[in-house]
């Protein structure tokens, strides 16, 4: 297998195909953009809180097969966790992105382990995390631009 | 002590007939490393050029042999450095044929250049309301110092349009010209899409209504010989490294008249005749534009760069490169779902694109595990990719050392790019 293969798994193909969770939310409590200009790509990320819990989360914006993926994968694993574990979740995801070993009591990551490949490519890494910065600013309610750099 | 008599007195071999193409690239040393386990196809030359060996060794020499400060002390090594250093200027004046040496200012590159020419003689010359006209092709190098302008003096900033195939529209850069119109700026060559631009036409159009004219041509001098004369503008900046030379220089030609009237750029050494608290006079052009300690090394290593240009000759590397383009087009029409970003009828061996369904950003990853390296995203030129309403392209830049072998390896690692995503 090319090495290519490695980091376009099918699953991500697959979202990047048919992105889940991809349209606006009249609901939101709140929403949060973020730009990386390394490329110009944009992101809106838009939540729903209810009790601490998220219980729906949406994201806006066309951006290379890895932006779109990790921005629908990062909704279905976000989507009826508290905001402490989502916060956990960013962290670990971070964590796998940029080669970090996990702690004890570390989420598992499940679906989210498809990105493990992105960290060997550096100039990539901007690409999976940019969605992640943008929801936990979302969820923090601030309303300023979140950017890669 | 060697004069400088003796650093002219370097043998010319002039390559006449057809490039040899498998020759030139020895000359390259990076060329023959492997990237991720396949050999390097280096088709990002709009970023930046590869050096040759006899750049390189111009650099070790002159560390090794002739380092000094220049223009300072009586020592050898003083008189030598300066005299390499001059001698640098003087392949410059005669690589873009300017009539005077002293027209020749050194800059760290061609951004520099627009910043310098922005920052004096337009500076001065502009009153709010004034206009400066730029193009919808220009490197974000050649809009941001005119909008900083524009800030400080009131000027308004106005934009000549481009059409579908990314070529200047002749009529409405003519139409935008006017009484008020006292700066116009414009690429010789779009490092974005590689439109060459009427350049000719252009500054005899914006001279008749005493506009003064000033070309980037960082993308222009790597690929053809240019004329500052033939083509009669006022100033022209470009890069030493997008021309097979170091990073961190570059040249502004400016017109004698135009650079003796113009206020200084920066304060310090170098840039003066004599200091007082009360009082201090200017150095002479090209001098009082060369605040500090310039980048000697990398300028002499510019000089070898034009030496060694000019040996490989630019006829033959106008035909490699033309070759390389027609070649190159008819190659990317076979990819399934590849759209060619600029198609202009008079463009240098830049391909710039994008493919159905494919980010720019993926198929650059991809490319790269095949070994070729091509730019993706906005190119420094945001405008342009707005222009065509799109967020990014794939560029693929050619210099003469490229084969038609490459443009192969290129089309091939596209389908696998097409094949990953089909």
């Amino acid at each position: 297998m090319h090495e290519a293969e490695d980091l376009y798994q099918e699953m991500i193909l697959d979202h990047y195909r048919r992105p889940r969770n991809r349209r606006a939310m009249e609901t939101a409590d709140a929403f949060a953009e973020g730009y990386n200009p390394l490329c110009g790509d944009r992101v809106k990320v838009y939540v729903q809180v209810e009790d601490g819990i998220v219980k729906d989360v949406s994201f806006q914006g066309a951006g290379c097969a890895i932006s779109t993926a990790s921005a629908s994968l990062m909704t279905e694993s976000i989507r009826g966790k508290s905001l402490e574990q989502a916060r956990a979740l960013f962290n670990r995801f971070h964590g796998l992105i940029t080669g970090e070993p996990a702690e004890n009591g570390a989420p598992e990551l499940g679906k989210l382990e498809v990105f493990s490949g992105v960290g060997k490519y550096p100039a990539r890494v901007k690409c999976a995390t940019l969605v992640w910065h943008t929801v936990n600013a979302a969820l923090e309610n601030r309303k300023e631009t979140v950017t890669t750099e | 002590m060697m004069t400088s008599t003796q650093i002219t007195a370097k043998p010319v071999r002039q390559r006449s007939s057809a490039l040899d193409v498998q020759r030139v690239r020895r000359d390259f040393p990076i060329l023959a490393r492997q990237v991720n386990g396949k050999p390097l196809v280096y088709l990002d030359n709009a970023a930046t050029s590869q050096k040759p060996q006899a750049v390189i060794d111009a650099l070790v020499r002159y560390y090794t042999d002739s380092n000094a400060n220049i223009h300072r002390g009586v020592h050898t090594l003083s008189v030598r450095a300066t005299d390499l250093y001059e001698h640098a200027r003087d392949r410059v004046r005669a690589f873009i044929n300017a009539a005077s040496s002293k027209e020749i200012v050194f800059v760290r590159g061609a951004t520099e250049g627009v910043n310098l020419v922005a920052q004096t003689h337009a500076r001065a010359r502009l009153r709010a309301g004034d206009e400066i006209m730029i193009t919808n092709l220009e490197h974000h190098s050649n809009i941001v110092p005119w909008q900083l302008l524009c800030a400080q003096t009131g000027a308004v900033l106005r934009i000549a349009p481009i059409n579908d195939e990314g070529e200047l529209i002749f009529e409405e850069f003519e139409r935008l010209l006017g009484p008020r119109t006292k700066i116009v700026s414009f690429t010789h060559v779009s490092n974005a899409l590689g439109t060459i631009n009427p350049v000719v036409k252009m500054t005899e159009l914006a001279h008749r209504i005493g506009a003064t004219v000033i070309i980037d041509g960082a993308q222009a001098v790597p690929h053809a010989k240019v004329d500052v004369r033939a083509i009669g503008c006022d100033f022209y900046v470009f890069s030493s490294h997008k021309m097979f030379g170091p990073t961190g220089v570059g040249a502004v030609y400016g017109r004698l008249e135009l650079l003796e009237a113009m206020p200084p750029y920066q304060g310090g050494g170098e840039m003066i005749k004599s200091v007082t608290f009360e009082n201090t006079t200017y150095n002479d052009v090209p001098h009082k534009f060369e605040a500090g300690t310039p980048n000697i090394a990398g300028t002499v290593g510019f000089g070898a760069a034009i030496d060694y240009l000019e040996e490989v000759g630019f006829d033959a590397i106008a035909e490699h490169e033309h070759n390389l383009l027609v070649n190159g087009t008819e190659r990317l029409s076979t990819i399934p779902g590849l759209r060619l970003i600029g198609t202009a009828r008079d463009k240098a061996a830049v391909l710039s694109f994008v493919v159905d369904g494919i980010h720019p950003h993926d198929i650059g990853t991809i490319l790269d595990q095949h070994g070729v390296a091509v730019r993706t995203g906005q190119h420094c030129a945001q405008p342009v990719m707005d222009r065509f309403g799109i967020p990014a392209t794939v560029r693929a830049s050619m210099a003469f050392y490229n084969t038609r072998e490459e443009i192969d390896s290129l089309a091939a690692a596209l389908r696998h790019a097409v094949e990953v995503f089909g």
